[in-house]
């Protein structure tokens, strides 16, 4: 079976992830909403490449997780940030800045050149 | 979450996946529903947004990191699930198995006690054992009391302890009995580090002539004459007429170069023994301790520049005498590691044999499951992955057979060691210890490896499609070349197992064959001790042993008596120089000849020719000519063609007037049948017991050995022997009682048992190899029926096909016979160097063993090729 294609550039989906579970305890599916909505429908998170993140990152130490009611009343596990990922957000939104930055000054430059 | 916590809990993971996933399609499903969407779209749509939740599954395990783990469990339960399958192979398999390698654990269960493992005491590396070296002695074995002296006085080195041999009868308390004792100087415990218990060692001042007489008791004869009373320690002990008091009680299980039961003072032997005088003497063993700081390259140093200096002082009985210390270990363990190897090779080759059968039936299941492989390759799986599977599964069934064989070794290792020839030094440690099992575990794994690494090799990963299109029928050529090496190396090894025993038989019937220069038939030899009260008194000993031949003469069935100090094959000797002139050359040139103490009656006794002139008579005693007899080997090397009898011989052991050689005897294979031809000593001289000094009689009386010619089975005069010797006081005994003709068997006991261990050996192999050579060819030949049904139908008659098949077997069975004679000559060559006496491998070993194994051989392919020669055509055809 072919590995489902992720529209984001390789490596986004865990900060993205990090970062909304940031916000405070969430479970899978409002994750994905959530994604979607921030993003605005510009970035289609695939929910299949979801799952796999989150459970990757839970057996990173980067995530803990609770089983927890919902305000329906249904259980579901529930995703935190450690403090380990707390500082894993950190470092990584500063990483990708600096690289949009980066990235951003090459592109103006192109742009002059055709000029 | 910890990595074995989470397989722990696997199957709650698993409910708990299953529930987030569903929880998810669940919500994505409602609010769909809210959009307006009809129920069964909504879930429709659900689904696919997520991906199939079984590769979404898959994917999230993968992400926990346990996923080999699992793969192992799965793996594990897979490989169990086959084995129920096919019971018979499975069987069969773990029985070759656990025969192999159990063999193999007890083998090295017994080097890993005898030779690998540290002396039972503190330290045992500092601990060393001193041997002699001189150019024409080779190793001396002991060291003079004399030299023990100086050495241990002048050493800065080591410290020195020695011991020698001795014996008596206790005759109180308890009813008199004949032990075995040493003679031990003082610092012997203190050097070894252990102390006795209860009790004390000996003092310093308790270790000089003189001194009052002290013993220490073995542990098994305190519990025996002492029912291991603490007050023992303080009684009295009557031990060959003397009586000394017990001081302390050895620790159970003490010994030194075998058991022994009581223990005196070494120096106090100088009251009786004018050896210890005597600097060419050499009948102590001396061990010694590093001292700390020092190593033992600065001890050699040390020993070398004392020898020097003894050579200069004496060199009459020094010159070209040098020290050498060795690690104890080797001292007290002998020549028993050559014989321990050869059969742990020998065992490990029939392992090796019993792996490569199994990696040909593993195979050939393997191609049977080609399509099945094939299949799974094109469904994703990784090519590792399936090696695994294929790997765990051999390693279950390595791992199986080696937990059998453990069980086999442990039950089997003490019958093994009761069964060896003699008795194994350090057989009361034999046992099986975390060393061996990790060994059983690790050759486990190891066969494992070895016979699962074909069939995992043999994962198709090109030519997937040929695989699947073809079906189960085809059959690779590269299989066939596996399974075909595979038979010829299982040949080969049976080829080398099999010479190796042939050479042993060979060597065996050669050397039972020769002739050990006397006659074996009808003759015992005993130990005999003297009444403690006679010996007390000097002048009445030599009365007393002419009564013992006297009276044993007049038993029924006794033809003829002797006395005798050594016996031919048995342990214990006596060697010294003798030269023609009365000036000799220099000490270390000079020629050596054994000599024995013997009375007239021994040549007669032994049935030893007479070659000329004659031998002793009751004329030569103390105060006629000192005479001696002297053998063939003797005469040639000292008086060449000319005749020996009426020459005369210096023997400077024996002071300084020469004696008169009175006649020329047969040589005497004194050292074994097998041994003789290559021991040192080969001279042989004789002097009799009546011309013995008067003061040596007392030391004489202590080694001097009964000998007797019977007309009945020699054994049967035992009885009314020892009844007959008894003397006055009922305190005389016969002890360690041999028939020459078991002295003569027992020196050959080395190469017998090598022979039955490497015959059961060979015959495993060669049963092994057929069944590894059947399983092939009917395997083969079953995967070739539809080819042999389009020859038949071409006109191929039954005969062709069974010589197509048995041609096949034939080329491997040459092969195999061809590379395995190679080896075979290999082997050979480490035979004859480990073991004395060895006939090198020859043509007609060759030509007994190879037929037997190419007949065996042809035999297990004959049944397969039968059955090839019975397929019908039609139904063969129609199989394609």
């Amino acid at each position: 079976m072919a590995p489902p294609k992720s529209d984001l550039p390789q490596g986004t989906l865990d900060l993205l992830i990090l970062k909304v579970i940031a916000l405070g305890p969430v479970h899978g599916y409002a994750i994905a909403q959530r994604l979607e909505q921030v993003s605005r429908g510009v970035v289609q998170v695939p929910e299949g490449s979801l799952y796999p993140a989150l459970h990757r990152l839970e057996n990173r130490g980067l995530l803990a997780a609770d089983w927890k009611e919902t305000e329906t009343g249904r259980e579901a596990k529930f995703y935190r940030l450690t403090r380990k990922g707390l500082k894993q957000l950190k470092t990584e939104t500063a990483d990708w800045q600096r690289l949009i930055y980066g990235i951003g000054l090459i592109l103006q430059m192109a742009d002059g050149g055709a000029e | 979450m910890i990595w074995w916590k989470r397989l722990w809990r696997r199957r709650q993971m698993e409910a708990q996946l299953e529930k987030e996933l569903s929880f998810h399609l669940e919500q994505h499903t409602s609010q769909l529903i809210g959009r307006g969407i009809p129920p069964d779209e909504a879930r429709r749509q659900a689904r696919l947004a997520l991906g199939g939740p079984e590769q979404v599954k898959e994917k999230c395990r993968d992400a926990r990191g346990t996923r080999w783990l699992e793969d192992l469990l799965l793996d594990t339960r897979y490989a169990l699930r086959t084995f129920r399958q096919k019971p018979g192979f499975t069987v069969v398999g773990l029985l070759i198995l656990s025969l192999g390698i159990g063999a193999t654990t007890v083998m090295f269960a017994v080097i890993n006690s005898v030779l690998l493992r540290p002396l039972s005491y503190p330290e045992p590396d500092r601990l060393v054992s001193l041997r002699g070296f001189t150019e024409a002695f080779g190793e001396l074995w002991g060291c003079s009391n004399l030299d023990f002296g100086d050495v241990k006085r002048e050493s800065q080195t080591l410290a020195l302890a020695a011991w020698t041999y001795g014996g008596g009868t206790i005759s109180e308390p308890g009813e008199p009995e004949y032990v075995n004792g040493r003679q031990i100087s003082a610092e012997l415990f203190s050097t070894l580090g252990i102390s006795p218990l209860p009790g004390r060692a000996f003092r310093l001042d308790e270790d000089r002539p003189g001194a009052a007489a002290v013993a220490m008791i073995s542990y098994g004869l305190w519990q025996r004459d002492f029912g291991g009373q603490p007050n023992a320690i303080g009684s009295a002990l009557v031990y060959d007429g003397k009586t000394y008091t017990v001081v302390g009680i050895a620790p159970a299980g003490f010994q030194l170069d075998g058991e022994a039961d009581v223990f005196t003072p070494l120096e106090q032997r100088q009251d009786t023994d004018p050896r210890m005088q005597n600097r060419a003497a050499r009948f102590l063993r001396v061990m010694a301790r590093l001292r700390p700081g020092f190593g033992l390259a600065e001890a050699r140093a040390e020993l070398a520049l004392i020898a020097r200096h003894l050579a200069e002082e004496y060199p009459k009985s020094n010159a070209g005498l040098s020290m050498i210390p060795y690690p104890l270990e080797k001292e007290l363990v002998g020549d028993v590691g050559s014989t321990l190897w050869l059969l742990l090779c020998a065992v490990g080759l029939v392992l090796l044999i019993a792996c490569v059968n199994i990696a040909n039936l593993l195979l050939a299941r393997a191609v049977s499951r080609e399509r099945e492989l094939a299949i799974r390759v094109a469904l994703g799986a990784g090519r590792g992955r399936l090696a695994r599977q294929c790997l765990t599964e051999s390693a279950i069934l390595g791992v199986g057979g080696g937990l059998l064989g453990v069980v086999l070794a442990f039950v089997s290792i003490h019958p093994f060691v009761a069964f060896w020839p003699g008795s194994l030094p350090r057989a009361e440690e034999v046992h099986l210890d975390w060393r061996v099992l990790v060994f059983a575990v690790g050759t486990s794994l190891l066969s494992g490896l070895l016979f699962g690494l074909a069939p995992a090799l043999r994962i198709p990963m090109r030519g997937v499609e040929q695989t699947l299109r073809a079906g189960a029928r085809s059959i690779a050529g590269s299989s066939r070349r596996l399974h075909s090496a595979f038979v010829i190396s299982e040949i080969a090894l049976a080829v080398v197992l099999l010479v190796s025993a042939g050479m042993l038989g060979h060597t065996l019937l050669a050397l039972s064959s020769l002739d050990p220069g006397f006659n074996l038939h009808n003759v015992m030899a005993a130990h005999f001790a003297l009444s403690p009260g006679t010996l007390a008194n000097p002048g009445k000993v030599r009365e007393a042993w002419q009564d013992v031949l006297d009276r044993a003469r007049r038993v029924p069935g006794v033809e003829s008596v002797a006395l005798a100090d050594i016996i031919p094959m048995r342990k214990g000797e006596n060697s010294v120089p003798y030269w023609t002139t009365a000036t000799p050359p220099p000490p270390d040139q000079e020629p050596i000849a054994l000599a024995s103490c013997v009375t007239p009656g021994y040549l007669k006794v032994m049935g030893i020719p007479l070659r000329q002139g004659r031998f002793f008579n009751e004329h030569d005693r103390i105060g006629s000519e000192p005479v001696v007899v002297v053998d063939e080997n003797l005469a040639q090397h000292a008086f060449g063609s000319k005749d020996a009898v009426g020459k005369r011989i210096w023997i400077p052991a024996m002071g300084t007037t020469p004696a008169l050689v009175v006649g020329i005897v047969g040589h005497v294979r004194q050292w074994g049948l097998a041994a003789d031809d290559q021991s040192r000593v080969r001279d042989q001289m004789y002097y009799p017991f009546a011309q013995v000094p008067a003061p040596l009689l007392h030391f004489f009386s202590s080694i001097m050995s009964f000998a007797a010619r019977t007309t009945i089975p020699p054994l049967n005069v035992v009885e009314p022997l020892s009844r007959e010797l008894r003397g006055v006081a009922g305190d005389q005994a016969l002890y360690e009682v041999h028939t020459m003709e078991q002295l003569v068997s027992a020196s050959l006991a080395r190469q017998r048992f090598l022979l039955l261990l490497f015959g059961v050996f060979a015959g495993l192999a060669l049963l092994l190899a057929c069944i590894g050579i059947y399983g092939v060819l009917a395997y083969l030949t079953g995967q070739r029926v539809p080819e042999i049904g389009v020859r038949m139908t071409l006109g191929a008659k039954p005969l062709d096909v069974m010589r197509l098949v048995l041609g096949e077997s034939l080329v491997m069975i040459c092969v195999g016979v061809g590379v395995g004679i190679v080896a075979a000559l290999a082997a050979g060559r480490i035979l004859n160097r480990l073991v004395e006496g060895m006939r090198p491998a020859d043509l007609s070993t060759f030509a007994i063993t190879i037929p037997v194994l190419v007949i065996a051989a042809l035999f297990a392919s004959f049944v397969p090729a039968r059955r090839a020669s019975r397929v019908d055509p039609v139904s063969a055809l129609r199989q394609q």
